[in-house]
């Protein structure tokens, strides 16, 4: 188990030292979200904004439009639906090359509650226009996204999860990474689970189970929602005639939309599930109760791709 | 307009906090998660609010005069559930599942939850912009109920803040009071360090505030300042509330690792022997 924070913040501080032009900014979060690491670093390059997270998002925007890469970071409930207008404005419309690095986000956050657990903040982003948008799934792929995000111009969302997380991946698996291409973690021909952020690994639990049921299911890590890995999904129905989604966020408007439209744009009417949490605020609660209460983990998979299969 | 509070019930309210702080910690402990620095700091004035000042009833949450508290700084509602179990809005039973799954306290303050919470906070920077809105309606509806706020002084960084106090001036809001819990720490650090708040007073009286500044953890003061803020009339008040983060339990004074962390076991029972200790000494002295 490792902490994609740490990667992040690791990350921060390798890619500092090779681009002279990053600048990283946090608001008050800085021990939570790692930024920290860049700040003993870099100090000049690092810009503590206080609990102003509105005026973080827009100074980042204009430290990008002088050519620097600006990674703004705090928990994904503020960095997102706080400063939605900061960043539709001066990120999105602008194209500015401002990345903002989310942590906290989905109901596994755990024990603050529903005020810090951030299940909307996919949709939020993906809406935006020239908008990329990103939920890594371990901390090896979080280190990796940071190099892209940072070799990649404009806008970009991203958002990992608060608790350590197994590790999926070894480096070298990664080296030809592209932000917008989904990975096949596991084949299978039955049925595809197309999962991102924390989910890839319940999926990839749930996939051993369903093994042993006698049921081949095949893995996508859809690290990149926007832009979505149309070719993958279209491949993935063909092959394998069903597909679940599975996502720490709401059911509307995320990685399961995002399938969606592609499937209907596209014409292809096949078995189809959308795992996320159903339209409404959750709870405190130790994380895992709350997947299992909010029917978000490798058993409720199981039964989801049982179900569906056999209906 | 100026009460003379007597000793004998000051010494009750001071007794109360520690009970207060000593609850505060239970919680967090059995929690195993919550913020005990920005809990055991705002005691003192959430008490004397509760315990005396307001107007409100545990067996009627809802009764439309009664006076509001709004906890901005949400991440302090241990501070607040504890307070509002002892008053009897909910059983003392709950105290024991702060945070816990399928239970009424949440981390932070949510009003569909939880008997006795006005506003569901936790994000910070709205509390001071809610709390106008409820004063606008007492004065729309004729009603004198008063509405109070506690802001972190970190919190004072939100730009909303300062739309707020903004307007509160402009609508000539006399029954708000808002109290900035004072402890110079947030999350990152020292809050002059983080984002320069200072002056404190002088920022607040340019936005045309009637400013108080006292020792938060003096009981008799805030009481005091509650009554010359009643006395006020034409501005909405600020009281200072110089305070100190984790008050009450030696090792988490002014020490911000104790934010958002709880007690372990060894720090819990040093803690309660600290608080124990305290309430005997201020029972001995009644
Ligand atoms: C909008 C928002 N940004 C960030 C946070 C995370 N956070 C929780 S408490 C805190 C520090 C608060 O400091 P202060 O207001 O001084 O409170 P206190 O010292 O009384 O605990 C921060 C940054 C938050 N809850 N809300
Ligand atoms: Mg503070």
């Amino acid at each position: 188990m490792v902490n994609p924070r740490n990667a992040y913040g690791q990350k921060l501080v390798e890619l500092g030292k090779k681009y002279s032009n990053l600048v990283v900014l946090d608001a008050d979060l800085s021990k939570s979200t790692k930024t920290i690491l860049f700040a003993k670093e870099f100090p000049d390059r690092f810009f503590e904004m206080g609990i102003a997270e509105a005026n973080m998002i827009s100074t980042a925007a204009g430290l990008a439009s002088c050519g620097k890469i600006a990674f703004a970071s705090t928990f994904a409930v503020f960095a997102t639906g706080r400063v939605y207008d900061q960043i539709r404005m001066d990120v999105a419309y602008s194209k500015s090359n401002v990345k903002i690095f989310a942590t906290h986000g989905g109901i596994s956050v755990g024990k603050d509650g529903a005020s810090h657990q951030m299940i909307e903040d996919i949709a939020l982003m993906r809406v935006l226009p020239n908008m990329t948008v990103i939920a890594p799934s371990d901390a090896v792929q979080t280190g990796k996204i940071v190099e892209l995000m940072v070799e990649n111009d404009g806008p970009m969302y991203a958002r990992i999860g608060r608790a350590d997380a197994p590790i999926i991946y070894e480096e070298n698996n990664l080296q030809n990474l592209k932000l917008g291409e989904g990975l096949i973690v596991e084949d299978g021909a039955d049925i595809t689970i197309i999962a991102c952020g924390t989910m890839v690994d319940s999926a990839l639990d749930a996939q051993k189970t369903l093994k042993s049921k006698g049921i081949d299911t095949r893995i996508v890590d859809m690290h990149t929602i926007k832009p979505i890995d149309k070719k993958l999904i279209i491949k993935c129905a063909k092959e394998t005639g069903s597909i679940i989604t599975a996502e720490e966020h709401s059911i509307i408007g995320g990685l399961g939309s995002a399938v969606a439209e592609t499937l209907m744009d596209n014409n292809i009417s096949i078995k189809f599930l959308r795992m996320g949490i159903n339209d409404r605020f959750c709870e405190s609660g130790d994380p895992k109760d709350l997947l299992e209460k909010y029917g978000l983990n490798q058993k409720h998979m199981v039964k989801n791709v049982i179900n569906l299969i056999r209906n | 307009m100026m009460k003379n509070y007597d000793g004998e019930i000051i010494r009750k309210l001071e007794i109360m906090a520690v009970k207060i702080r000593k609850k505060i910690i239970k919680m967090l402990y059995r929690a195993k998660s919550g913020h005990p620095g920005g809990s055991l700091s705002t005691v003192d004035a959430i008490v004397a609010l509760y315990f005396l000042y307001m107007n409100h009833n545990p067996k009627n949450p809802n009764d439309s005069n009664r006076d509001r508290f709004i906890l901005s700084k949400g991440h302090a509602a241990p501070a607040l559930y504890a307070t509002l179990a002892e008053l009897g809005y909910f059983s003392h039973v709950e105290l024991n599942n702060l945070r816990n799954m399928n239970c009424m306290l949440q981390g932070h303050p949510a009003c569909l939850c939880t008997p006795g919470i006005e506003a569901s906070t936790g994000s910070l920077g709205h509390g001071l912009s809610f709390a106008n809105g409820v004063a606008l309606a007492a004065k729309l509806d004729k009603k004198d109920y008063k509405t109070y706020v506690m802001l972190g002084d970190g919190e004072t960084n939100e730009g909303q803040i300062w739309e707020a106090a903004a307007a509160a001036s402009h609508y000539k809001l006399d029954n708000v009071t808002a109290f900035i819990d004072r402890n110079f720490l947030q999350i990152d650090g020292n809050t002059e360090k983080i984002m320069r708040l200072e002056s404190i007073r002088d920022r607040w009286s340019s936005f045309g505030w009637n400013v108080i500044e006292i020792d938060g953890h003096d009981i008799k003061k805030i009481l005091e300042a509650l009554d010359e803020a009643d006395g006020n009339y034409n501005s909405p008040t600020v009281i200072i509330l110089n305070t100190i983060k984790g008050k009450g339990v030696s090792f988490m004074e002014n020490n911000v690792d104790f934010h958002g962390v709880p007690p372990n076991e060894m720090e819990y029972n040093l803690a309660i022997e600290e608080l124990d200790t305290l309430q005997k000494k201020l029972e001995a002295s009644i």
